[in-house]
């Protein structure tokens, strides 16, 4: 069946339709990643998104246990070709399959090479996948200018409290969106880790005396966070050890006074280099986020950019003064992406008075 | 970290002359890093005994010498120019491990050089297999068990505690001769018995067998501070146990998921690190595809072969990063030549599928076996790209340069399925070809893949190839009556899908039974038509400012549009075969120079991942595209040339001479009818006529009894060979009308379009002539007399310059008739000519009015810039505005002599005796003030070190025995023991020469076998007796014995001359030349 990706701009795009036939308004983003198409369905990141692959061949190696949360998030799926036949030790089905079961749109078969251009050239924008032949694009225009994301954080946190076992340190991990492998990078360290759902009071997590606290990653613009904002500026004032990613890295940001702001198009994939500013070391970094913390407006007495971007200059992490917290902008935790920032988890541990 | 001021003046080793294993890459990585080097003002010393290089010329490095790569030339270099840095990593292992005898030698110490770049501890802990082994240990990157073995007793142990089965690899014998794979204890101790027989030192590694398992590798590059990123993975097509050279390769990795991806990188990162590698290096895996169980193949602390095909995969320049990183500059200070906005710290992204596919020399060596095994065969390789495998697949097949393009080009129908089934078994080049087959029959994937243990994710892509096979077909109206059905029609979707996955026009019209002019129409009509999209490094995330361009189907164009004042179209040579080499990527490299220099925009064709014409920052464009008239026509509407130049990329270009003028390209320099007129026959001959040229008598003809009416009428011997071909492809001399019926057989195996040439063979000198014509002036830079007399081809013959032996008489003919026939063929550019001189009298043997392989050469040792001036001439310039003189340049007061190379030891079963088809893979030089010392220099340099052990053995055909006494008499005054078989140590004897006679193969031990395998000869003479087919024939047996295991062996009584006086005159002390000094008198 016939799809079509039309965008806000008025570029339309005419493919196959993928997974579910419904039709989907969402904001249109790439993803450079070569491999891991599966943690990028599976991030919650991604709710309110539509996510573009710019690698051309996806679903080689199937579905497999590679997911990063129970389902997969983005709004809406857009690739340049599937495979009609995945090979893998591990697979256990196919996109398709997967799509259509969680009621996913999606479109294959167009240019993603050509839409990527577009979203680098005018920024990140809103579009619709709709296998309807007869749109009309003045009646569609509207509806997608309107689309916003808005609190997609309270659609992709975990409703329950839950622990990972472990007899090290003990983390409070307050979920956004969190990334699976960011609790299982914890707990392979030995700690254990409780999991709590994103409206978790302050007091709340102080009460279980936690050795620290982690925040995750997480979707949307982290200004429509509101009172977890306020939350987390009474988790900064704890003295109990913070690590934060991405998501968590802004919000922290913002509890303290500095400012966030919405990127062009974002980064999204497996190859950033940033630099830690102590060592001088560049690490390879797996990304995505499409807002990003404003450095110049960064009061220097409560926070010192720690690692920064090689190729744009931008913000990609943070240490706060006098306090035992450090956030990042990119992904220590991968999946998908490079490892090389791993350590980073053995420095928190080492924060909160860890072996490791 | 800023650069190192420090570093003021490096050598830059090469790796020297092509072989198989070791081919352009380091050309281009090499001329890639000393530009990157002069770049930054360092002054650069290059080394390298290669004159078809780029990077030996004098534009490239401050001093050049072409000299042999031995430590003791090295040393007379280092302590004349004094670098204070050597750069090693750059020449491939010849390279590498030269720099690692400097350091061991105390060389570099004596004169206070460091190496740069990786040290010498690296190269150590990563080349040395116990180092390696420990290193590996110590960090916990598992190794495939292995144990080297003195006797079998302790191979049985030993396998035992790993299991079977279990792979065999004795210790120095040249093309893993004597290994093999033992799957239980019986065949354990067979192979291992002969393996230990036969290795020299008497060792085997004995390993546990992964055969079967992924074989994926990952480019990786790090600075001195410990900065590392991958520049690429890429996963071979071909399981383990295909040497990855040989492999069917593609890029990124497809059937990876992100959990094995980033396992082996961060393993591959680990090992660098570990390592100190500082630069570029290439780590192998075998990932087993039923786990994540992994072992560390062998990591490359250097530039190699795959890092320059990861280069031209990515855009990521690695050579000249590696160079920059020597110089102290990290990775994040290196600005990404492509985007100018990211840095070399950023992983390059791909948005399109690379696949390579090796370029097999099985057409030049019918009896070499076909199998592919760890010993790398290929001679050249392949690179395409585009947005989907399969059309990648497509245009890697037809670029081939074999006759090939699509999965039918190979037919393998008459095999019964149980044939068929053996047949996939076996691995060789011809393997997806057979899948293909199966597949046709309903072959299931699962028992494809039990068979040959390839990933089914590429056996489903091979399917997807047959399965448009089929429909086309189904759209074959003859087809269709034939079997009572009707034919299907060709539909626009359906012709959207094959252009899709790139079936070439001329075989959807093959399949649908229509003309290619039909299904161009059909296609132009329907808007179907190629599209180019930009190699960037980064999935389109930021603008690229280079136009490096690959194109795809049914997609939008981003190829900007140009309008320069001219445009010219340089076509390239494809794949680096034997007869095509990288000679001919030195001509277009400075054809498109030169005509950058006069304003022209450039824009190259070529489809060699290994060259520097590929390299982004050579043309204004670079199209990566097989060089078919189709893909042709496509860059061609797009670009709209103002001309095109063929006479620089060998036979590829050349035959694309009559596609471009349908096309309305005007050719730039000789018009295509002239070069009709040199290679047909009968235009020839009456170009001979009318300007008083004689020639050997002969005829053309099509089949073996015309040829053989020929050959009864001028006399035998004859010369056999086809039209329009290099390197003298299919050519032999037949001495009866048995060898005609064989020969013709042969060349028609594929279709002839042009007939076949039978000629009188005449036995004399034989003189090459590159000449440069301006429709009226004629410039000769040199003339070339061959060692070899005729019948030797001419890229196989040792060549001197300035000839050395012809009168002046013969010298003023040479000159008189090059000046004719350049004239008569109104030649505007190049001009090739060989001569035959016998007693004076001058023949011509043939004429190319094109570039040819001795151009680089003769370039260089003149001082003539040639391929410029005949760019300029075809630019409309003329040989006196330029300010030369015509006729035949001043001598150089140089000798310079180009010594063929060979990469027998490579291709096991291969002839190996010399005739008129060219067989050597590369070549090198020997430049001195006297003759004598030239050639020893080029003996040399092209590997042959005696004496030894001053122990020789000599079997010669009867015409040759005359002769043979006066080279053994000269062995023998050299201090030679001579071994030699029953006739010709009889007459040796007779003739005063104390020769000892051992017995034949088939006699009794002690034969002339045991002889060879007991490692005390230095040097085998037999001269081939003619019409020798016959594999099992001792003379066959004796060459094949003596070059596996590294005994050099000569076939012509002219190259025995050669040697012995080369060895008369070593005297130890070599003079480098610089010829970046050699002036143009």
């Amino acid at each position: 069946m016939k799809a079509f990706l039309i965008l806000e701009d008025g570029n339309v795009f005419t493919g196959t339709s993928i997974g579910s036939t419904r039709e989907v308004i969402s904001e249109i983003v790439f993803n450079t990643s070569m491999t891991g198409y599966l943690e990028v369905l599976t991030d919650p990141s991604y709710a309110g998104q539509a996510v573009v692959m710019t690698y051309p061949l996806i679903g080689n190696y199937g579905i497999t246990p590679d997911m990063e949360s129970q389902k997969p998030w983005p709004d809406g799926y857009i690739v340049r070709e599937l495979s009609r036949m995945p090979s893998n030790f591990r697979c256990q089905g196919t996109i398709q399959d997967f799509l259509l079961e969680h009621d996913i749109p999606g479109i294959a078969g167009i240019d993603t090479r050509a839409l990527t251009k577009i979203l680098r050239e005018k920024g990140t924008m809103n579009g619709m996948i709709t296998t309807n032949e007869n749109y009309n694009f003045d009646e569609i225009l509207p509806r997608l200018q309107a689309y916003k994301t808005g609190n997609v954080v309270d659609k992709v946190t975990c409703e329950t409290k839950t622990v990972w076992k472990g007899a090290g340190k003990r983390v409070a991990l307050l979920d956004f969106g969190a990334k699976k492998n960011i609790a299982k990078s914890l707990n392979d360290r030995g700690c254990e880790v409780t999991v709590f759902p994103a409206r978790t009071t302050a007091e709340e997590i102080l009460a279980t005396n936690p050795d620290g606290i982690m925040l995750s990653n997480g979707p949307g613009d982290p200004k429509d966070c509101g009172t977890i904002i306020d939350e987390i500026r009474k988790l900064y004032n704890s003295d109990v050890p913070i690590f934060a990613i991405c998501l968590g890295h802004q919000l922290m940001a913002l509890a303290t006074g500095a400012d966030t702001h919405k990127m062009k198009y974002g980064h999204r994939g497996g190859n950033h280099p940033v630099k830690d500013l102590a060592t001088g070391r560049v690490y390879i970094s797996s990304q995505n986020h499409g807002y990003v913390v404003d450095t110049d407006k960064l009061d220097p007495s409560i926070a010192r950019p720690a690692f920064v971007n090689v190729n744009d200059g931008t913000n990609e992490g943070l240490e706060y003064v006098g306090k035992n917290i450090f956030t990042v902008q990119f992904h220590p935790e991968a999946c998908p992406g490079p490892q090389d920032s791993g350590y980073l988890f053995d420095r928190f541990i080492q924060m909160m008075g860890g072996e490791q | 970290m800023p650069r190192n001021q420090d570093i003021k003046k490096v050598l830059v080793i090469g790796s020297g002359p092509i072989v198989i294993g070791q081919a352009a890459e380091f050309d281009y990585a090499g001329t890639q890093a000393c530009r990157s080097l002069k770049e930054e003002g360092v002054e650069v010393c290059l080394v390298n005994s290669n004159p078809a290089t780029i990077m030996t010329d004098k534009q490239i490095a401050d001093q050049v010498y072409i000299e042999p790569l031995t430590i003791e030339v090295l040393e007379t270099i280092i302590a004349k120019e004094k670098p204070d840095s050597i750069l090693p990593t750059l020449g491939g292992q010849a390279g590498l491990n030269l720099g690692m005898e400097l350091a061991e030698n105390g060389i570099l110490d004596k004169y206070g050089v460091k190496l740069i770049g990786t040290t010498a501890e690296t190269i150590f802990k990563a080349e040395d297999r116990q180092a390696f082994k420990d290193t590996m240990e110590k960090i916990g990157e598992p190794c495939a068990a292995s144990q080297v073995v003195n006797n079998v007793e302790d191979g049985i142990k030993f396998t035992n505690t790993i299991g079977y089965p279990v792979v065999l690899r004795p210790a120095f014998t040249l093309g893993g001769s004597g290994g093999g794979i033992a799957h239980n204890e019986t065949e354990l101790i067979d192979i291992l018995t002969n393996g230990l027989r036969l290795s020299r030192v008497g060792e085997v590694l004995v390993e546990r067998c992964i055969a079967g398992w992924k074989e994926v590798e990952y480019e990786v590059m790090r600075d001195a501070k410990g900065n590392c990123i991958t520049v690429c993975n890429m996963e071979n097509i071909d399981p383990v146990g295909v040497h990855t050279g040989d492999s069917i390769v593609v890029a990124p990795s497809q059937t990876l998921g992100d959990k094995e991806y980033q396992m082996l990188r961060s393993s591959a990162l680990n090992i660098i690190n570990e390592l100190e590698i500082t630069g570029g290096c290439n780590v192998q895996y075998a990932l087993n595809p039923e786990s994540f169980e992994y072992c560390v193949i062998e990591v490359n602390p250097r530039v190699s072969r795959s890092s320059a095909l990861a280069s031209k995969a990515t855009g990521y320049p690695i050579a000249k990063v590696t160079a920059k990183i020597a110089l102290g500059y990290t990775l994040d200070e290196i600005k990404n030549a492509i985007t100018q906005k990211t840095y070399a710290s950023f992983e390059p992204m791909l948005d399109y599928c690379v696949v390579k596919i090796p370029r097999l020399p099985f057409d030049k060596f019918l009896t070499a076996k076909r199998t592919l095994t760890t010993q790398m065969k290929a001679t050249g390789e392949v690179m395409s790209i585009c947005d989907n495998f399969e059309g990648a697949l497509m245009k890697a097949i037809r670029s081939l340069e074999q006759h090939v393009d699509c999965l039918q080009s190979y037919d393998f129908s008459d095999l019964n399925d149980a044939e068929l089934r053996k047949q996939l078994a076996l691995v060789d080049d011809r393997r997806i070809w057979v899948i293909a087959e199966a597949l046709r029959r309903g072959f299931s994937y699962d028992e494809i893949h039990e068979i040959t243990m390839i990933d089914p994710w590429f056996i489903d892509k091979l399917a997807i190839l047959v399965e448009m096979e089929k429909t086309l077909i189904s759209c074959n109206a003859a087809v269709a009556s034939a079997t009572g059905t009707h034919a299907k029609a060709l539909t626009v979707e359906l012709l959207k899908e094959a252009k899709r996955i790139e079936f070439p026009d001329n075989v959807i019209a093959r399949l649908t039974g229509r003309s290619e002019d039909e299904i161009k129409r059909m296609r132009y009509d329907n808007g179907i038509v190629a599209a180019y999209k930009m190699v960037d490094t980064c999935a389109a995330e930021f603008a690229a400012e280079t136009p490096y361009y690959y194109s795809v189907f049914g997609s939008e164009n981003e190829a900007a549009e140009t309008h320069p004042q001219k445009k010219v179209l340089v076509l390239g040579s494809g794949p680096i075969r034997i007869g095509q080499g990288i000679e001919f990527d030195f001509c277009s490299v400075h054809c498109t120079w030169a005509f950058a220099k006069e304003g022209w925009e450039t824009i190259i064709v070529n489809n060699n991942p290994e060259t520097v014409s590929t390299d982004f920052d050579i043309a204004d464009k670079l199209y990566f595209e097989p060089l078919t008239a189709e893909d042709v026509e496509s860059i061609v509407n797009i670009e709209k040339p103002d001309g095109a130049v063929v006479q620089f990329g060998g036979q590829t270009a050349i035959k694309l001479t009559e596609a471009l003028m349908k096309m309305g390209v005007k050719i730039l320099g000789t018009k295509a009818e002239d070069v009709d007129a040199a290679e047909d026959r009968e235009l020839f001959d009456k170009i001979l006529e009318q300007t008083g040229i004689p020639r050997a008598a002969g005829g053309t003809v099509f089949t073996a009894e015309e040829a053989k009416e020929v050959a009864n009428r001028i006399g035998y011997p004859v010369l056999v060979r086809p039209s329009y071909v290099l390197g003298g492809q299919g050519m032999k001399i037949a001495w009866n009308d048995e060898e005609i019926d064989e020969f013709i057989g042969i060349i028609n195996t594929i279709a002839q379009d042009h007939p076949i040439l039978v000629d009188k063979y005449l036995m004399g000198k034989e003189i090459e002539v590159d000449a440069i014509c301006d429709g009226t002036d004629v410039l000769i830079p040199g003339i070339m007399e061959h060692i070899e007399r005729t019948g030797v081809h001419s890229g196989d013959s040792i060549s001197v310059y300035p000839a050395h032996t012809i009168s002046e008489k013969a010298k003023e003919t040479l000159v008189e008739y090059t000046k004719r026939l350049a004239q008569a063929l109104h030649v505007i550019g190049m001009i090739n000519i060989q001569f035959i001189d016998m007693d004076d009298d001058i023949y011509v043997i043939e004429v190319n009015p094109r570039s040819s392989r001795t151009v680089p050469y003769i370039s260089k040792v003149t001082g003539i810039p040639i391929v410029d001036l005949a760019a300029k001439i075809i630019m409309g310039q003329t040989i006196r505005g330029m300010g030369y003189e015509p006729g035949l340049a001043p001598t150089a007061d140089y000798i310079a002599i180009k010594m063929p190379v060979f990469s027998f030891e490579k291709l096991r079963g291969a002839e190996i005796s010399l005739g008129p088809e060219m067989k050597s893979t590369g070549e090198c030089l020997g430049i001195a003030k006297t003759f004598n010392e030239a050639l020893y220099k080029a003996f040399l340099g092209a590997g042959i070190k005696l004496p030894k052990y001053k122990q020789m053995i000599m079997t010669v055909k009867d015409a040759d025995k005359p002769e043979a006494v006066g080279v053994a008499k000269r062995f023998e005054a050299l201090g030679y023991k001579i071994y030699a078989t029953r006739s010709t140590a009889k007459y040796l004897q007779e003739h005063g020469v104390n020769a000892l006679r051992v017995n034949k193969i088939s006699q009794e031990s002690p034969n002339v076998m045991d002889l060879i395998l007991g490692h005390k000869i230095d040097l085998v003479i037999d001269t081939p007796t003619q019409g020798n087919g016959d594999k099992t024939r001792d003379g066959f047996l004796i060459r094949r014995n003596a070059i596996e295991t590294g005994v050099y062996c000569i076939t012509a009584m002219d190259t025995a001359n050669a040697l012995a006086r080369s060895l008369e005159t070593a005297d130890g002390t070599l003079t480098p030349v610089d010829i970046a000094t050699v002036k143009n008198l």
